[in-house]
């Protein structure tokens, strides 16, 4: 545990009510540091993606509080909250759900558009810059659809960092990929916390993968059992 | 979020999905183009069937009425003045039809700005002679320069000139029904008698058509010195003004003021066709609710597109609120797509709709 505290969960729980009370998440405490590589793990059904999708602001309707950089978002509205999201935030999804419309080069871009901080020409320069750290620079200007699955969540990983996010949030990230595109992208995730000091939080049922990374949450019907 | 990331993004979409937004846009097209053509349409037939009265009726008529006296001598008595009367078996003065002062008034008119024309006419109550059998008739004496420039005459008169009428004396224009049963010709003569009794020999040489078979079978027309002469009046009786007006709204308040200044009745058109008023505007309503109704299909067909564009890019609007654009930003992505599609169907649809029209 190095550095500060970056995110902090303070006994997060949430229930839904249909069609009777079930309790998917039960006082879950946990907190990340700066530059951390997390996994966290469970079967399924134990709340993992919950957790993700309330840790990364997209729901709300939760007991408990969340603190990201010290800023609770009890309270914010939906448009403080999209826009934590575009700043503080990058996702990478299990399907990597880019848009098809759209080239490689423009789907990285897309985030910057909306965070309006550089120009068009610096955005693309950046874009293109991280494509080739990837080393697909030369799909920049394939369309999404045309892409390998390897290729698009590489194009993913792109687009979660365009923003020069404080965490990188992942659900199952290569629960569609063949071990050897899994092996890339877990190096590019290790490359991202040790050379961008870029935390990461990756949601996997991947043991393997989990193995590796630095700390393991484990999440047991609602749960923290370990972490 | 600038406005030009919202059209590159909503663009995407649309060309992606380019035949959909081609039919919602056809869609809009269509029902906007049928809308127009159709409130065109309704309009020409409007105008189409109030031309066939309308353009033969004078906005304003001046002419004596056949009513009783509108003051009885009772009411000219001090004695009764507090009390009520009441008079039965009232009938009517003892009124020349002919209109007093008409080249006066004729002139007066002229003059007056609101005033597009005047045409005098006379009526003459007649029998046409047919061996032993005798048929009702009217013959309007006209003036046939002014009626062809004022209420469209020359439009139901065929088989002959109406200027022939000034120029071939004794000459008569005869109604479509009255001729039929005649079996009159171009060039033969007829025989008619006034109510005085007389006979007169008049030329056919021509036939008037209003479309109104009721009216074709009485009314004839001749020129203001013959009817003169089969009433035997002098040259300056005149038994009708009639008034075309440049602003027809304007009819019944001027009947009102012509009737004070000139001491005579008048009537004005709203009065005379209120029922085609009323079948106009009937008319329109029926025309604009078809129209709006097709208007409110396409915004459904628009609707429904969206709908399904959402819903099939449900992918996309998760994926986009992730990466952090906000609900607005989505919705105006959303919008921009409804709107281009909208307001292009639109314009194209006013362009057709004109063609159409």
């Amino acid at each position: 545990m190095k550095g500060n505290i970056l995110l902090e969960a303070q006994a997060i729980s949430k229930s839904f009510l249909n069609p009777v009370k079930i309790d998917i998440l039960k006082e879950v405490s946990f907190s990340l540091s700066r530059g951390e590589y997390a996994s966290i793990i469970g079967r399924s059904g134990s709340g993992k993606s919950t957790l993700l999708y309330i840790l990364s602001t997209m729901d709300t309707d939760f007991t408990g509080e969340l603190l990201l950089d010290g800023i609770s978002i009890r309270g914010k509205s939906e448009k403080e909250l999209a826009a934590i999201r575009n700043e503080k935030i990058g996702f990478v999804f299990q399907f990597h759900y880019l848009l098809n419309e759209f080239t490689a080069l423009k789907n990285v871009m897309l985030p910057g558009f909306k965070l309006d901080r550089l120009s068009e020409e610096e955005l693309e320069h950046n874009a293109y810059e991280f494509l080739k750290d990837l080393g697909i620079e030369k799909l920049a200007h394939k369309m999404a659809n045309q892409l390998s699955g390897g290729e698009k969540q590489r194009v993913a990983i792109a687009r979660a960092m365009i923003n020069d996010p404080l965490i990188i949030m992942c659900d199952e990230p290569t629960g569609n990929l063949d071990s050897k595109n899994a092996d890339i992208v877990f190096n590019i995730f290790k490359e991202l916390t040790e050379e961008y000091n870029k935390t990461l939080l990756v949601v996997t049922h991947d043991l393997d993968f989990a193995q590796k990374t630095q700390r393991i949450i484990e999440l047991a019907d609602g749960k923290v059992l370990r972490g | 979020m600038k406005i030009k990331h919202i059209t590159e993004i909503s663009g995407a979409l649309m060309r992606a999905r380019w035949k959909q937004t081609l039919v919602a846009a056809v869609g809009v097209t269509f029902s906007i183009a049928f809308f127009i053509s159709l409130l065109g349409f309704m309009e020409g037939l409007n105008q189409l069937l109030d031309g066939i009265v309308l353009n033969r009726t004078p906005h304003v008529r001046l002419y004596n009425d056949i009513l009783p006296s509108k003051i009885q001598p009772i009411d000219l008595t001090e004695d009764y003045k507090d009390h009520h009367n009441f008079i039965s078996s009232l009938k009517p003065t003892n009124t020349r039809k002919e209109i007093y002062n008409a080249p006066q008034i004729i002139d007066k008119l002229n003059k007056d700005k609101r005033v597009i024309g005047v045409a005098p006419k006379i009526t003459a109550q007649v029998f046409y002679n047919l061996g032993n059998i005798d048929l009702n008739g009217i013959i309007n004496g006209v003036d046939p320069e002014k009626e062809a420039a004022f209420f469209s005459f020359n439009d139901y008169v065929f088989d002959g000139k109406p200027l022939d009428l000034k120029n071939v004396s004794n000459s008569i224009i005869l109604g479509q029904g009255a001729a039929d049963i005649m079996r009159a010709k171009v060039g033969d003569n007829i025989t008619v008698t006034s109510t005085e009794g007389e006979q007169f020999s008049l030329k056919v040489i021509g036939f008037f058509q209003s479309g109104i078979a009721e009216i074709d079978k009485v009314q004839s027309f001749a020129s203001l010195s013959t009817t003169q002469k089969i009433l035997g009046e002098n040259s300056n009786y005149i038994s009708d003004i009639q008034i075309k007006l440049q602003d027809m709204t304007q009819a019944p308040a001027m009947a009102v003021e012509y009737e004070n200044f000139f001491k005579i009745d008048a009537e004005d058109i709203q009065t005379a066709n209120a029922q085609f008023e009323t079948g106009s505007s009937v008319r329109s309503i029926i025309s604009y609710a078809v129209g709006i109704t097709l208007l409110i299909v396409s915004g459904f067909g628009i609707y429904n597109i969206l709908n399904m564009l959402i819903y099939e890019k449900m992918d996309t609007i998760a994926i986009l609120k992730a990466t952090g654009f906000a609900g607005t930003d989505v919705k105006k992505i959303f919008i921009s797509i409804s709107l281009s599609i909208g307001i292009a169907g639109a314009l194209a649809g006013i362009l057709f709709g004109f063609y159409f029209q």
